[in-house]
């Protein structure tokens, strides 16, 4: 045991003793990203998720009770078209401050102008039934008769709670099933075209805005579509072109 | 050069440490103790839970389990943890309600206990409001109508004076004046043991048995978003705790007597919320509900299936409320049930490590 210690020890000096290559070029800074959450202008978090009562782009007056998603696969990409990719996927709970920030293991990148991708959900590379132990401890898996892997999104709610006959909606996006033992893959690639200048360390505001998800280019009639939904191709076809524009780049922190 | 140098460091440093690690010939050093994982355990989800400051040791699970089981903890030598936690119930109460030793009843269903260590909010009792195994421990002794304990200073006193307990904390924790710390400490150490990993479905996933149809639809009943849609809530097979152990109003009530988690909290949107419990062992541990309020599991299949009732914090994933639910047929409900009950784990309560000596 020792001897391991002592091994791993040295391993780290001899991390921290090498010459970086870069040392003489141009600086590197470390990027973390910072998720806030909005339904249009108004700042949805823990404290008022669950009593925000907001109007759909259809007109439905709806409540939240709960907004957990999936994004993985970060890619800063500079004016060369250079790609830097970040290890590792984001998983949200809205009800969770503690969840919103994402600072990715490895992420030195040169200081430039970037542009940001991201993949909503996991790409079917990613989306490997069961193989994700934080992610199966949130219980957050996609049956499998329904192509399996995992949620991309779970949005549970109430919707018409301004009559007496409110019901509740589950918009959950995952992998589409087109028949029995057929899917389609349904994640979507977020690019946002938004340049975003990195001159020191800097902290990355992406914000989500929840009214898009029922808004652009499908405006979604709860009363049609409510639950359930995950099995139901077309409404996973709609997610997935309502996601494009939830995502924008907000603030940048130095 | 460098690596030479430090590595010479480094060995001075270790050789250093080493000799100040030695122990005292007369300190008793209690022997780590390897939690028995299942193998599906390992490779879906994360590690459990242990305190640093209250590492498994095999001196201190076996002082929790005696204390578990011995009455010395209540307050006229009538009760233990283990009255109320049957270990063939999986360790519930098969009364709807737990008699303490007054006579009186506590107010809601005793809750299993297993696979705990996997609780990772750590949060306990139906509504979550004692954070840690430890804390939990510590109010049983003292509920009227639990162990009926006015303060902890004279189960203390009595633990101080026995004649084997003392020495068996010393061995545990190397300490000689016995505290309600060290107490709940030590049944923590024994709750974290209690692990159930070996039911029928298990050994499926395993590979070594297979479903019937009619426990094969049920599974498919369970997972079906458009019949049981059970597995928001309880798990799925890559989730084998068979909970999420997060707080729901699952429809039970059009207005509450029982706030919940909104007692908790102080929050109205928390109110008629309780933890999700785990399905494993159903055959063991009815009746069901926080307040035990169904004798059957045809009852609680029953109440999500057309008897639900809407209410302002009804969780929206209990669909089609105002239909009383999601209506399953005859044959789902059967077979649903047949489900569920591959879910039970004879060899945990039959497990003799968990049983008193």
């Amino acid at each position: 045991m020792k001897r391991t210690i002592l091994l791993l020890i040295l391993a780290s000096l001899s991390f921290a003793c090498h010459e970086d290559p870069d040392d003489n070029t141009t600086p590197l800074a470390s990027i973390a990203f910072n998720f806030t959450h909005h339904w249009d202008d108004t700042l949805i978090n823990s404290t008022n998720l669950q009593t925000e009562i907001v109007t759909n782009e259809n007109g439905e007056v709806i409540s939240m009770s709960r907004i957990r998603y999936l994004v993985s696969r970060f890619q800063l990409i500079n004016t060369s078209g250079d790609v830097y990719t970040f290890d590792g996927y984001k998983f949200t709970d809205v009800s969770d401050e503690t969840t919103y920030n994402f600072t990715p293991e490895i992420n030195n990148i040169p200081t430039g102008t970037y542009t940001l991708r991201f993949i909503w959900g996991f790409n079917e590379a990613d989306n490997m039934d069961g193989a994700y132990q934080d992610l199966n401890t949130e219980n957050w898996s996609w049956p499998a008769n329904l192509g399996g892997g995992y949620h991309f999104l779970q949005f549970d709610g109430m919707y018409n709670v301004d009559t007496t006959a409110s019901s509740p909606f589950n918009y959950h996006n995952g992998t589409a099933r087109v028949s029995d033992g057929v899917f389609e893959q349904n994640f979507a690639v977020i690019n946002l075209d938004t340049p975003i200048l990195i001159s020191s360390d800097a902290s990355i505001e992406v914000k989500m805005n929840i009214a898009e998800f029922f808004k652009n280019p499908n405006t979604w009639d709860l009363n049609v579509l409510d639950t359930p939904l995950m099995p139901n191709y077309d409404a996973q076809k709609m997610m997935q072109e309502n996601v494009m524009s939830v995502f924008t780049i907000g603030e940048i922190s130095f | 050069m460098r690596y030479w140098i430090a590595l010479c460091s480094i060995v001075l440093v270790v050789l250093s440490c080493s000799k100040s690690d030695e122990t005292p010939a007369s300190a008793y050093v209690p022997i780590p103790y390897q939690l028995d994982i299942p193998t599906l355990f390992q490779e879906k989800l994360i590690d459990p839970i242990i305190p640093i400051n209250n590492p498994l040791t095999v001196e201190g699970v076996a002082l929790g389990k005696r204390l578990f089981f011995d009455r010395i903890l209540s307050i006229d030598n009538t009760k233990a943890c283990a009255s109320c936690h049957l270990p063939q119930q999986a360790f519930s109460d098969p009364n709807q309600l737990s008699v303490g030793v007054s006579g009186g009843l506590g107010s809601r269903n005793s809750m299993p206990l297993f696979n705990l260590a996997w609780n990772f909010d750590d949060k306990y009792f139906w509504d979550g409001h004692a954070l840690g195994l430890e804390q939990q421990a510590l109010e049983p002794v003292i509920d009227p109508n639990e162990l009926g304990h006015s303060d902890w200073s004279s189960v203390e006193q009595k633990l101080n004076n026995h004649p084997e307990y003392p020495t068996l904390f010393n061995q545990a924790f190397g300490v000689s004046t016995i505290t309600k710390e060290l107490v709940t400490k030590a049944i923590a150490q024994f709750e974290r043991t209690l692990i159930s990993g070996n039911s029928k479905f298990d050994k499926f996933l395993n590979g070594e048995v297979t479903l019937t149809p009619q426990e094969q639809n049920g599974f498919d009943v369970f997972m079906d978003e458009t019949r049981g849609d059970c597995f928001h809530c309880h798990g799925n097979p890559n989730n084998p705790l068979w909970t999420d152990n997060q707080f729901h109003n699952n429809g039970l009530d059009a207005s509450f007597t029982d706030l919940g988690l909104g007692e908790v909290t102080g929050n109205p949107n928390d109110n008629g919320k309780f933890r999700s419990p785990s399905l494993r062992n159903l055959a063991y541990t009815a009746p069901y509900m926080h307040d035990g309020r169904f004798a059957t599991l045809d009852e609680v299949i029953e109440q999500y299936s057309t008897g639900l009732k809407a209410s302002s914090t009804i969780d929206p994933l209990m669909k089609k409320v105002d239909q009383g639910g999601v209506n399953l047929s005859d044959q789902d409900k059967a077979d649903l049930k047949a489900f569920l009950l591959t879910l039970s784990d004879p060899s945990f309560i039959n497990n003799p490590a968990f049983l008193p000596q």
